[in-house]
């Protein structure tokens, strides 16, 4: 299957080489109003043309600020498939840098994580960086007196992401310097952002747990549009979800149910849950599933928890916290998150058919350890590369990659519940089971990566 | 009459192979009433509940897992998921015949390599096993069973059966 697939993409790279990158109309030409031509996820120059211009045009996702508390702290990463640096700033402020040397290219640090104190100082030839990416020092300086080094961006030092944003601690960039601003891009969708924050009774969240690195071998669309497909989960999860049910049936309704399979069932719900659930979905591709309620609606409640809530914000403002149990945000393109347990999803592309994908937990400071346990196990039991509902997930989204090379239908249908009139709209909440979101997305994408002539972005 | 070394060795090798037969039943059986499966995310993991693992399950999440390698929806095990334990000789760690009023308590540490296939995909691992092996009313049995992967921290693709 492996050579198969890979004879398969090296054929379909050469049939499309440089289709779309000058022929803006060609790109539009990919989504329909209600459907999505296959070469958007299995065609090498659709995916280069992603990372240059709708994963470089939007706001990314990077990482969250709790990651580097003190200065000299950094984590790398990666943003449109190029490698970048975070770190803290003597000024308190957070960077974010790319994770090249001036001088010929190394990458100046390889840990996932650190700390570089005051400077960053590249392995090979020690050309030294202030951690704002001003070139600070390179050893015999004198060798370059006379030369042009300082007319040249080796001359400047690491590349500095102008446009940062640190939304309450969750770090975004836009790495080209036209595009639209943070607030214009995001819009209300940020509720869902602030709803995870305060469900902290400081109103802070911090990164703990660890990351789970799930290597995904298909397009990384498959995944942010999974996220608010509300028609799988009683099919794809069949034999993880309804095994659980299955084991839990026939115990008295009293008997305490433990967390997993709290957990574990409500992915087990029928059609009319998922539709009762809700979609809402914002301009710029952005949307959450779960307006009314969700499947992390009826977990036990945890009353230290739920005192904390009513000591900080009042009983009223921590009910209305604590009761907004929304499924799944995507802030498209990166970034999927899950206020209601606290949890983000990040999908880092690396190719048409490879993406990785990294979970994080977060502590909601001040509150007891069972929310942190609680997310912990969710995110092992769901998200894990030993989870039962990942296994089948990424099967479904492996079998879209291998099945997408079949001749005869180019396309794919997003028809459900499609209303022309949906065209356009900027904030709209209809039915869960319907299909907008994924449309919503590809308007965006659509937008992102060949705008219309007069399209102001 | 405790287990003598040869035991816990013999133990600890059926137990490997009963995941490559695929007897999935009888290794469940294996684990107390309070066994744990763990395989912790990064190395030195102090415990299961405050860090993320890749797998820290009790026995009602391990029964969930064997339950759905039986159910013909469980569509990530087509094609089907094979797996082969090759072990080095588990070396006992820790022997204490007479604690918890005579359950005793084991400790041993194994090297192995695992791999798992899938159709025409192979996937290799490198982990270490620690078995805390208990008896109960004379048998062996885990108590707990911690595999540390080599590269744990790594981006991992599906791992669908037991290490």
């Amino acid at each position: 299957m492996t050579t198969t697939t890979a004879q398969f993409n090296a054929a379909a790279g050469a049939r499309s080489a440089a289709r779309y990158r000058d022929d803006p109309a060609a790109l539009r030409a990919l989504v329909r109003d209600d459907q999505v031509h296959r070469d958007v996820y299995i065609d090498q120059e659709v995916f280069d043309l992603e990372m240059e211009r709708l994963w470089s045009n939007t706001w990314v996702y990077v990482g969250h600020d709790s990651q580097v508390p003190r200065p000299g702290d950094y984590v790398t990463t990666q943003v449109a498939a190029q490698p970048v640096i975070m770190v803290r700033h003597g000024d308190g402020a957070v960077r974010v840098v790319m994770n090249r040397c001036a001088h010929k290219g190394a990458k100046v640090v390889s840990d996932a994580s650190g700390h570089t104190g005051s400077f960053f100082r590249c392995p090979y030839h020690a050309w030294a960086y202030d951690l704002d990416g001003k070139l600070r020092a390179i050893p015999l300086k004198s060798g370059y007196e006379g030369t042009r080094l300082h007319e040249c961006e080796a001359g400047k030092g690491l590349v500095a992401v102008r446009h940062v944003a640190n939304y309450r601690g969750f770090v975004f960039v836009r790495l080209s310097a036209q595009g639209p601003s943070f607030d214009e891009y995001f819009g209300d969708s940020l509720s869902s952002i602030d709803n995870m924050v305060e469900r902290s009774p400081e109103g802070q969240l911090e990164v703990a747990g660890g990351v789970l690195r799930y290597l995904h071998n298909c397009n990384w669309k498959m995944f942010v549009e999974n996220l608010n497909d509300t028609m799988h989960p009683m099919v794809a999860h069949e034999s993880s979800a309804g095994t659980a049910k299955k084991l839990w049936q026939g115990r008295p309704p009293d008997e305490p149910k433990p967390m997993a399979i709290e957990q574990f069932v409500p992915f087990a719900s029928d059609y009319k849950f998922f539709d009762d659930m809700g979609v809402r979905v914002f301009a710029n591709g952005h949307s959450y599933t779960g307006v009314k309620f969700s499947i992390h609606s009826s977990y036990s409640p945890i009353p230290e928890y739920d005192e904390a809530m009513t000591r900080a914000w009042g009983a009223e403002r921590a009910r209305a916290i604590v009761s907004m149990a929304r499924h799944n945000t995507v802030y498209y393109p990166s970034l999927t998150i899950k206020g209601a347990i606290q949890a983000i999803r990040v999908a880092r592309p690396i190719g048409p058919d490879r993406t990785l994908i990294e979970s994080w937990t977060f502590r909601l400071k001040g509150a007891p350890d069972k929310l942190l346990q609680r997310t912990l196990m969710y995110s092992r039991l769901i998200n894990s590369p030993m989870s039962v509902v990942g296994h089948d997930d990424l099967h479904a989204y492996r079998a879209i990659q291998e099945g997408l090379h079949a001749s005869g239908n180019d396309w794919i249908s997003l028809h459900r519940d499609f209303d022309p009139a949906e065209i356009g709209a900027r904030d709209l909440s209809v039915k869960g089971t319907s299909e907008v979101s994924m449309r919503n997305q590809f308007r965006a994408w659509s937008r992102y990566m060949a705008p219309a002539p007069q399209e102001v972005r | 009459m405790a287990p003598t070394e040869q035991d816990l060795i013999r133990f600890v090798r059926r137990e490997a192979r009963l995941i490559d037969e695929r007897q999935f039943a009888q290794w469940y059986d294996l684990f107390t009433d309070d066994g744990f499966y763990w395989v912790p995310l990064t190395l030195n993991q102090p415990d299961g509940e405050n860090h993320t693992s890749l797998m820290y399950e009790d026995k009602l999440l391990l029964k969930l897992r064997i339950e759905r390698f039986g159910n013909p929806r469980s569509y990530s095990l087509h094609p089907e998921v094979r797996c082969l334990h090759v072990l080095q000789r588990p070396e006992l760690e820790h022997a204490d015949p007479g604690a918890d009023g005579g359950a005793g308590r084991w400790l041993t540490r194994t090297n192995f390599v695992y791999t798992e296939t899938r159709g025409d995909e192979q996937l290799m691992f490198a982990a270490t096993a620690w078995h805390t092996l208990v008896t109960v009313d004379g048998a062996l049995r885990i108590r707990l069973k911690r595999v540390d992967l080599l590269n744990c921290d790594a981006a991992l693709p599906s791992i669908q059966l037991f290490m």
